[in-house]
């Protein structure tokens, strides 16, 4: 637990609809009256399919409460530039972290788990799980 | 020696080289990948031009590290974090010298061009960028000259790969037969280089 304080949440997708739409239902999903700080970094600053690090900047400042933002992204471009924003030191919030996890399943497991309370690694490692969960 | 204005040669010779090729690249990148590549870089590149234009930082690794946030801030494609990373890293490794040798920049350029493979995983032969920057780096001991030519038959070489990174390794061997965009670009960038010397 760390202080009432909320791990923010980061979705970061090539199209501005799909990172809108998981958060979301990452928010729907967890429910409980707990609002936890999710914010969407989808598509280019001029509305198209890519990466923003401008974009991706600004949902992990509005999401930070000062007990760490996870940062979970969809492929390619989005992976990339979150760990060249990463690798500059100054770009994002102290306590920062990619997870790597899938993007839908691990937003949700997330979201969820960062509604209890739980810290930045516990977060973290409910939304890498989401990889163990086999459909077939 | 090179000083901070052979370094910003090289970045506006780079955005005009990206120019006349922006659609030669888009073309490569068409049948492989999202037929972005070209258009991405020239408005990274512009960018670069711009921001170096206007804040004219004084040291050669000033000047890459600069250009290098502006890429990874601008471009929105893959090819923004990796080149980025690439100028970033030159940049840091050449420190706060006003001017630096060319084995300091090619020492710097191997820091560079060992990040993008840090940063993208990609190894030699995935028909990717490293495909032509490796094969540069291990030339430019012998000249930006010789570099341009690795750079150049690193970037052709890739036509035959079967791509194993980014978007193209979907497609599996239909990959094959196809040059590599991001090793075409790569090979500008290197060319560019010997042109900012001007070779």
């Amino acid at each position: 637990m760390s202080d009432g304080e909320l791990v923010g949440i980061v979705l970061v997708s090539h199209s501005a609809e799909v990172a809108a739409s998981v958060a979301a239902l990452a928010k729907g999903l967890a429910g409980g009256g707990v609002e936890v700080p999710v914010a969407p970094a989808g598509g280019t600053e001029g509305g198209g399919f890519g990466t923003s690090s401008e974009l991706i900047a600004a949902a992990a400042t509005s999401v930070d409460r000062g007990v760490g933002v996870a940062v979970l992204t969809d492929l390619g471009s989005a992976v990339l530039t979150v760990k060249a924003l990463l690798a500059e030191g100054d770009e994002l919030p102290a306590g920062t972290r990619l997870v790597d996890a899938p993007f839908v399943e691990g937003a949700i497991a997330a979201v969820v788990t960062a509604s209890t309370g739980a810290d930045l690694a516990a977060v973290e490692a409910a939304a890498a799980e989401a990889y163990t969960y086999r459909k077939v | 020696m090179l000083d901070a204005d052979f370094f910003r040669r090289w970045m506006t010779a780079t955005a005009a080289s990206v120019d006349r090729e922006a659609e030669r690249l888009t073309a490569l990148d068409s049948p492989i990948g999202d037929a972005d590549h070209g258009s991405n870089l020239q408005r990274g590149f512009h960018a670069v031009a711009a921001v170096l234009e206007k804040e004219a930082p004084a040291t050669p690794g000033a000047v890459l590290v600069l250009a290098g946030r502006q890429l990874i801030s601008t471009v929105g494609g893959a090819s923004g974090p990796l080149y980025g990373t690439l100028l970033r890293r030159t940049g840091k490794a050449l420190g706060d010298d006003a001017e630096v040798s060319e084995g300091q920049f090619a020492d710097a350029f191997r820091t560079g061009v060992d990040a993008v493979m840090a940063l993208g995983g990609a190894a030699p032969g995935d028909k990717t960028m490293i495909d032509a920057l490796v094969p540069a780096v291990d030339a430019l001991g012998d000249g930006f000259g010789a570099a341009r030519a690795a750079a150049e038959e690193g970037a052709l070489a890739t036509t035959p790969l079967q791509a194993r990174k980014g978007r193209a390794s979907y497609l599996g061997e239909r990959s094959i037969g196809h040059q590599d965009p991001g090793a075409t670009s790569s090979s500008l960038l290197v060319a560019a280089l010997a042109e900012a010397n001007g070779e």
